[in-house]
Parts: structure tokens; C-alpha cells; sequence
């Protein structure tokens, strides 16, 4: 039944068909389903295996565009007391609301309540006061504390409204990234892109669980539960609009860095935005109970400068829209990790990790 | 005359009873299993509440040890679930049935019986006036009803529930997780379960209002109830509205589940955001539901301990009506990242921090209580205190998440869970303990220990805290709720937090051995502790009161 109404969701979509192959995902997810539906893999599809390069795959070189190495503390939790380094302007205008506004205000009435508290504690003991006033009313006292928490609250309302809505007056998107859900599993399609591909999250190396054919993950990759076998990509400074689906249960497609999370309803499309203007790798997790490894399906993504962007759309089997639509049919049948279009081929593969 | 009631106490007082049998006490059987008194059937709720808590507080402590370090070291256990299985897949989905196990058990089978069934029970008709509830045969079926529902909860988790034992679909129990995602019948028994506490609960709802509109003492206008009646007549109001509209989204879960209807599921034309749509409109009063008894007990204790009356009653009074009724138009805030529409986000966002203006002129009402008196600090008045202070911290960051744009961050993080369990597990929580030491002499006859009482509150102050504040900063550091592992940068507040429950652990074991204690060899308690402070009815009867009080009404000037 719930093919049927991924059948649905995706006919009412109207989006590309391309979709459909990721259907049938078998219930208990293995890695071994990944490959064969990643553009990214070539032909053999089957040893991804780090320590055993295939000839016709070349090894995975770190700082590559798909394999930035992250930095500490960016992007990724680090046991810090507080809001992750935000990247977009909506989250750096919602991380300044919340920091110097609300979390002040959070404090300043805590204290104030916890000083009547003590101050009543102290000086109305009943070795202090013995005898009790048998004041029970005050009108003036009473119209005071219910109008002056109604100015406070007007006070966070007037930001909160405005922040509202800047997240929900996106610019135009430049690119457009559909994301879906799945037990557990997230798969990323850029329709004009001829991208997609699914997203796995990479097992320890002494992970008993971690199938032959499954890369382990390696600090490059990310941290313990949060790093990805193939991870989005997306240009930097430029509108990306993820429009959020699932095909099985509810999952959540979160991003701290950039402020967003969006559940994934099955049969149904919610979109969301983020610009981001600094490279870097970013992850989040599933935020919404999807079953058994709902704490097992991590997303990550790559920020790069748009001639990564297109070079890692040309090595996932794609073409930059507009620029060459002929190289793409050169390219499909090929499937070398060659990169076909190469308007400005980046210099190295370590100009991303360099503004790191 | 000491025609006890016996309450609370599991051996019998046969020897000062044996004169007096005018009462005609039912024998063992007949009193206990099918009981009319709102007195005993009060005792078999807080009975019943203090099991479940026991239940679901082990099952905080089997999480809290799986989450003080990273990996997966516990759910690979033998546990009686699963026992022994190597799949990686059940381990991971019986987390899904503890939170759910804990959620539920802590809602339904700890809070609302404790105070509702429990103190509500004992002391809203002491309070009024009444000899009894309207009721008492529906007061006794109410009780008997959370039995099989909880025998329904707990053995959901011995039979299949898709990926594992057990139903693991969280508390909210969202479709399509709850239908499609969950085979097998741990699901179902959780949602019979969830129909006949309910039930319960509708029917002590209708039983409260009646003998609240009905059988107040001569004279008790509604002007005049205490505080606590107060509480426990806006709550069964929002029992009433809002559970039948549970009942209607697990009722269509169910048919989802087994009868081919497809009410959340697309490819039928259904939406699974509905499901959450009906869940919230019950879940958001139903939080509360688990409160407003607790704000009553606390303006009783904080009245009490500071020898005044409460100031501002009548401000007090009609806070809690406007909690109740602004209460039921703010749910999706629980669902700011479902995708909704701006306006929604706007309206929720702003319908929301209303609730913060009459909550604010409770907290600063009890202060301006305590202003002025001459304050002694029994434990109960401890507990009452910690309350306010902690019900406040867990206020303001309640304001923080009512912002629809800032909850794009927290949302189902870890500081969620702070806020709710800072409103909850030490809002709720330290007003059952407030009112259980409160009432405990009037109860059981007995005075409970005043120095192993404080030790509780104060390990326990330390401990909750302990758990709870860091997570707030978990939450801002993005971490997820709901899972049983996470990456190493999580690790040390998780600790932390463990280390907490430890200490709190510490704190309910010297609370057992008070009760225990108290009940076994505490000194004989007066019908009145607690002094001129303490001026409600139920202080003018014998401690414990007679089996059947006020055959004279009181009449109340």
C-alpha cells in the first residue's frame, strides 16, 4: 500500500521518473541496495571498499569535491554549550534572536523569580515575620504582572513574526534538490540535474554490522553516526530549494547549520531553502521517529564553489543544465568518473578544503 | 471517632477498630475490589500511580544507562524482551518501545492517576463538602479500567511490533510509523490500551464535574472552592473535550491498521499530518491536563506554610480557566515543522506565548502569597517552592520554542526534551511529591519523617536538575531525540545526565524508605499539622477521616 502511494505522490508531482527506481527499497536496508542505485558508482558497483581501489573506480581522495574533510567544530556537533556556527542568513539572524534576546530574557526572569523566591524565603521566615499579613489583594499588583509579561511577549513576538517571514520569502532558487525519505535512508534527486543517488550512513570499520562491500568510514568522512557514503552536494551562495518527501513513514530532514528542518511526509511535497555562503561539510540527523534506526540515517552536505558543484554533477552522471546538453548523452553512456562538462574545471581539488 | 479508613496502609489496625464497628467496614475483599469509597478508591489510584511510576522510572534509568556513553551497550542485553537476539535492527527498536513504554506509562499510569484519580479523589470531595462523589460505582470502574489498560501496555511489549517486540512508535504514536511501519499487535494492545485509559479518564471527568456543580457543602459557592477543586474542575473539563478526539485518531488508526480505511495514508486520499492534527488537539491540553492539578496543590501548599490565604484568588482561579481554554487552540505548535503554512506558523507562534501571560500570574500570585507570611518550610512547602522555580525555567524556554521560526532548531532535540520534562518530570512530579507529604498525615494517620523527607527533595532537586539542564544545551548542540546513540561530541552531558538519575535514583529510595517507615512506626498525626495556615475542609476532620465524613454537611460562611 504504501507503493501505491509513493506511486501517487510521485505521478502528482509530475517529477522526474527516474524516481521510481528507488520504490522498492528492501525493508531491512542494506547497504548493498545503495550502489546499484548510485549514479556515482561505476559500472562494477561492487567493492567500495577503501582499502581495495578498483581499477575502474578510482580511490577516494580526500579534500576531493564529495570528500571535503570537515572541520572541527563546524557544521557538526562539538559538545559546545549552545546554538552549531550558523551559515545561512536565516540562521544567523534566528541565532542572533535566540542568543541575544530570548536566552537573556530566559535568564533575566528565571533570576528575577528565583530572587522574590529567596528574598520571600529569608525575610518572611517565620523567625523573621512571625506574624503574617492577611493581605490577599492588590489590584494594582495584579494588573502590573499580567500587562508587563504581555509587553515582553509583544517584544519576542515583533522578531519572531519577521523571522517567520524571511523563512518563508525564499529568492528564487537557483538549484533545486527533491530529498526523500526512507527506513533509513535518505535519497537526493536534482531533476535539472540529472542527478540522484541514495545517501547511506558509513558503518565503523569494527562495526560487525558493516557488510564486506561497505566503505567504513573514516574521520575524512565525518564523525561516528553523522558521516555519509555519498553526500549532497551543493553550490555555494547560491538558493537551493529541497523539496522534502518520504515514501514509507514520517522522517525529518534536518540541518542545523542552516536553521532548516522540514518533515518528510509520505504523499505529500513541503519544500524548504537554504543559501549558504561558506564551503564546508554539514550534517544533521533524521529528526522525526521513522522505526528501528531512526538514529541511523544521517545527512550530510557539501557546500562548494559552483565549478566543483559542476564538476561533481558531471563525475554523478549529470550535466549542468544549459550549458552543454550535449556533452550529456556523451556522458551517460560513459560513465567514467571523467568530469564531461568542464566550463571551469577548478584548479585542484583542494581549492574547497582550502577556504576551510 | 477513629473509625480509620485505613488508607494506605497495607496491614490492618485491627485493635483500635474492633470498638466501633457502627461504620460497618466491608471486609478485605469487598472494600478493596469494589470499593464505593472516593477515600479508598483515592488510595488505589496512588497505589496504582506510585506501580507505575516504579515502571516508568526504571525504564528512565535502563535509557539513561544506555545513554551515558556512545555505542550500543545495554539494548544488546538478555532483557526479558528480545532476550539474546543479535539483530542490530530489534536492539535499536526496543528503544523505540522504552521511550514509548516511558511516555505512555509516565502520562497515562503515573501523573494523571496520581493526581487526578489519586489526591483528586481523596480530597476534592474532603474539600467541598461532599460525603462522596456523585458516582462512586463509575468512580470504581474508572479505577478498574487503568488496570487492563495498563496489562494491555505492558504486554504489548511481549508480542511483535514490527522490527522487534514491542510497540516503538513513541508516545504520540504517529501514522503511518504506527500503521503501515508496525506490524504484528504490540500496536494494537497499545492503542486498546490508550481506549481504555481513556475511558477511564472520561468517566472520572463526568464524575467530577457532577459532584463538583452538585454536591458542594451549603454555603461552598464556587467563589469559595479551594484552589485545588479549582484545578481539578478545569482539568476534567479538558479531559472531556479532549480525549474523545484521542479516541477518534486511534480508533481510525486502528481501522487503518486492520480494516483497509486509509485515513492517513495518501494513496487512499487520507493525510498523515491529519493524525497529528488529532493527536495534538488532545495532546497539547493534555499537558495540561498533567499540570493544572499540580498548580492547584501548590497554591494549597504555598497558602498553607505561609499562614495567609492565597493572593489574588480569584486571578488564580480564572488563570487556569484561560490556561485550560487558550489550551485548546495552540496544539500545532507541536507540528511547526510539518509544513505548514506561514499564517499557521504566525497564528500558533503568537496563540502560544498567550499561555505564558496567565501562567506568569500564577508564579508571581504564589510569590506574593509567601510575601508577607511567616513562612516555616515542611517539606511539602520544599517541594512547592522547587516547583515554582523549576515550573519557571521550564516556562521560559517554553516561550523560546513557541517561536515558529526558532523551533526549526529545536525541534524534537534534546531541548525539547529538557523543556517538557522541566515543566513535567520536576513540575508535575514535585507537586505529587508536595501534595503526597502534604496530605500524607491527613491520609495515612501518620506523620512521615520531616528529616528523610527534605533528604528526598534535596537529592532529588540536585538530581533532576542534573539530568535536565544539560540538556539543553544537547538540544542546542542539535541532538536528536529519540535515539539510542549518538556521536562522541554528545557524550559528556549524556553522562552528566546519567549521573543525575543517579543521584535521583538515591532521592526516590529514601522516599520509599519514608513511606515504609511512616506508614510502619511514624508518629500518630493530628487532624491538623500543619496549623493555621492549613484552612480547608479536609483539616477539620480526624486524620486519617472517618470512612464516612460530613452525615452533617458542613455549612461554610
Amino acid at each position: 500500500m504504501r507503493l501505491i502511494g509513493w506511486a501517487i505522490a510521485l505521478a502528482a508531482a509530475g517529477l522526474t521518473p527516474a524516481a521510481a527506481s528507488v520504490a522498492a527499497p528492501a525493508p531491512s536496508q542494506n547497504a548493498a541496495a545503495a550502489p546499484a542505485a548510485t549514479t556515482a558508482t561505476p559500472p562494477a558497483g561492487t567493492a567500495q571498499d577503501a582499502t581495495k581501489p578498483d581499477a575502474a573506480q578510482p580511490a577516494i581522495v580526500p579534500g576531493s569535491v564529495g570528500h571535503m574533510i570537515p572541520t572541527p567544530g563546524v557544521g557538526e556537533p562539538d559538545g559546545r554549550k549552545g546554538i552549531q556556527l550558523q551559515v545561512t542568513p536565516i540562521g544567523e539572524e534566528a541565532v542572533g534572536f535566540h542568543n541575544y534576546w530570548l536566552l537573556p530574557l530566559c535568564a533575566i526572569i528565571s533570576v528575577f523569580v528565583l530572587a522574590l523566591l529567596a528574598w520571600a524565603m529569608i525575610r518572611y521566615r517565620r523567625g523573621a515575620n512571625p506574624t503574617p499579613s492577611r493581605n490577599s489583594h492588590n489590584t494594582m499588583i495584579e494588573v502590573i504582572w499580567t500587562l508587563v509579561p504581555v509587553l515582553i511577549l509583544v517584544g519576542i513576538a515583533i522578531p519572531s513574526i519577521r523571522l517567520l517571514r524571511h523563512q518563508y520569502s525564499p529568492p528564487a532558487a537557483d538549484v533545486t534538490v527533491k530529498v526523500i525519505g526512507h527506513q533509513w535512508y535518505w535519497s537526493y534527486e536534482l531533476p535539472d540535474y540529472g542527478v540522484s543517488f541514495d545517501s547511506y550512513m558509513l558503518k565503523e570499520a569494527n562495526d560487525p554490522t558493516r557488510q564486506a562491500n561497505q566503505r567504513a568510514r573514516t574521520d575524512n568522512d565525518g564523525p561516528p553516526l553523522l558521516a555519509v557514503d555519498n553526500r549532497l552536494v551543493i553550490p555555494q551562495g547560491k538558493v537551493v530549494k529541497f523539496i522534502v518527501t518520504a515514501d514509507d513513514v514520517i522522517h525529518s530532514f534536518a540541518m542545523p547549520a542552516f536553521w532548516i528542518k522540514q518533515d518528510a511526509n509520505p504523499g505529500q511535497l513541503h519544500e524548504t531553502w537554504a543559501k549558504v555562503d561558506r564551503p564546508g561539510v554539514y550534517f544533521g540527523q533524521c529528526s522525526e521517529l521513522c522505526g528501528a534506526r531512526h538514529g541511523f540515517m544521517p545527512i550530510s552536505i557539501e557546500v562548494v564553489p559552483q565549478a566543483q558543484f559542476a564538476q561533481w554533477v558531471g563525475q554523478n552522471g549529470g550535466h549542468m543544465p544549459g550549458a552543454k546538453p550535449a556533452a550529456a548523452p556523451a556522458a551517460a553512456p560513459a560513465a567514467t568518473a571523467a568530469p564531461a562538462p568542464a566550463v571551469q574545471e577548478p584548479a585542484t581539488n583542494q581549492a574547497a578544503t582550502a577556504q576551510n | 471517632m477513629s473509625t480509620t479508613a485505613d488508607s494506605l496502609h497495607l496491614k490492618k489496625h485491627e485493635a483500635h477498630d474492633a470498638h466501633h464497628d457502627a461504620d460497618h467496614k466491608p471486609g478485605f475483599f469487598t472494600r478493596w475490589f469494589m470499593s464505593t469509597n472516593h477515600k479508598d478508591i483515592g488510595t488505589l489510584y496512588l497505589i496504582f500511580a506510585i506501580v507505575a511510576g516504579i515502571i516508568g522510572g526504571g525504564i528512565s534509568g535502563i535509557m539513561r544507562w544506555e545513554l551515558m556513553e556512545p555505542g550500543i551497550q545495554v539494548l544488546n542485553r538478555a532483557w526479558p524482551i528480545g532476550a539474546g537476539t543479535a539483530n542490530f535492527d530489534e536492539w535499536a527498536h526496543h528503544w523505540n518501545v522504552l521511550i514509548t513504554a516511558h511516555g505512555l506509562i509516565m502520562v497515562f499510569f503515573m501523573v494523571m492517576p496520581a493526581m487526578i484519580g489519586g489526591f483528586g479523589n481523596w480530597f476534592v470531595p474532603l474539600m467541598i463538602g461532599a460525603p462522596d462523589m456523585a458516582f462512586p460505582r463509575m468512580n470504581n470502574i474508572s479505577f478498574w479500567l487503568l488496570i487492563p489498560a495498563f496489562l494491555l501496555l505492558l504486554g504489548s511489549s511481549f508480542v511483535s511490533g514490527g522490527t522487534g517486540l514491542g510497540a516503538g512508535t513513541g508516545w504520540t504514536v504517529y501514522a503511518p510509523l504506527s500503521t503501515s511501519g508496525s506490524a504484528g499487535p504490540a500496536v494494537d494492545m497499545a492503542i486498546f490500551s490508550l481506549h481504555l485509559a481513556g475511558a477511564s479518564s472520561i468517566l472520572g471527568a463526568i464524575n467530577f464535574i457532577t459532584t463538583i456543580f452538585n454536591m458542594r457543602a451549603p454555603g461552598m459557592t464556587l467563589h469559595k472552592m479551594p484552589l485545588f477543586v479549582w484545578s481539578i474542575l478545569v482539568t476534567v473539563f479538558l479531559l472531556l473535550l479532549a480525549l474523545p478526539v484521542l479516541a477518534g485518531a486511534i480508533t481510525m488508526l486502528l481501522t487503518d491498521r486492520n480494516f483497509g480505511t486509509t485515513f492517513f495514508d495518501a494513496s487512499g486520499g487520507g493525510n498523515v499530518v491529519l493524525y497529528q492534527h488529532l493527536f495534538w488537539f488532545f495532546g497539547h491540553p493534555e499537558v495540561y491536563i498533567m499540570i493544572l492539578p499540580g498548580f492547584g496543590m501548590v497554591s494549597q501548599i504555598v497558602a498553607t506554610f505561609s499562614r495567609k490565604p492565597v493572593f489574588g484568588y480569584l486571578g488564580m482561579a480564572y488563570a487556569m480557566v484561560s490556561i485550560g481554554v487558550i489550551g485548546f487552540v495552540v496544539w500545532a505548535h507541536h507540528m511547526f515543522t510539518t509544513g505548514m503554512s506561514v499564517d499557521e506558523k504566525m497564528y500558533f507562534t503568537a496563540a502560544t506565548m498567550i499561555i505564558a501571560v496567565p501562567t506568569g500570574v500564577k508564579i508571581f500570585s504564589w510569590i506574593a502569597t509567601m510575601w508577607g507570611g511567616s513562612l516555616t518550610f515542611e517539606t511539602p512547602m520544599l517541594w512547592a517552592i522547587g516547583f515554582i522555580f523549576l515550573f519557571t525555567v521550564g516556562g521560559v524556554t517554553g516561550v523560546v520554542l513557541a517561536n515558529g521560526g526558532v523551533d526549526n532548531y529545536m525541534h524534537d532535540t534534546y531541548y525539547v526534551v529538557a523543556h517538557f520534562h522541566y515543566v513535567l518530570s520536576l513540575g508535575a512530579v514535585f507537586a505529587i511529591f508536595g501534595g503526597f507529604y502534604y496530605w500524607f498525615p491527613k491520609m495515612s494517620g501518620r506523620m512521615y519523617n520531616e528529616f528523610l523527607g527534605k533528604l528526598h527533595f534535596f537529592l532529588m532537586f540536585i538530581g533532576v536538575n542534573v539530568i535536565f539542564f544539560p540538556m539543553h544545551f544537547l538540544g542546542l548542540d542539535g541532538m536528536p531525540r529519540r535515539i539510542p546513540d549518538y556521536t562522541p561530541a554528545f557524550t559528556e552531558w549524556n553522562r552528566v545526565a546519567t549521573y543525575g538519575y543517579m543521584i535521583t535514583i538515591a532521592g526516590v529510595a529514601i522516599f520509599f524508605v519514608n513511606l515504609i517507615w511512616s506508614l510502619a512506626a511514624g508518629k500518630k498525626a493530628p487532624d491538623n499539622p500543619w496549623g493555621e495556615g492549613a484552612t480547608t475542609l479536609e483539616w477539620t476532620l480526624s486524620s486519617p477521616p472517618p470512612f464516612h465524613q460530613y452525615s452533617t454537611l458542613p455549612r461554610i460562611d
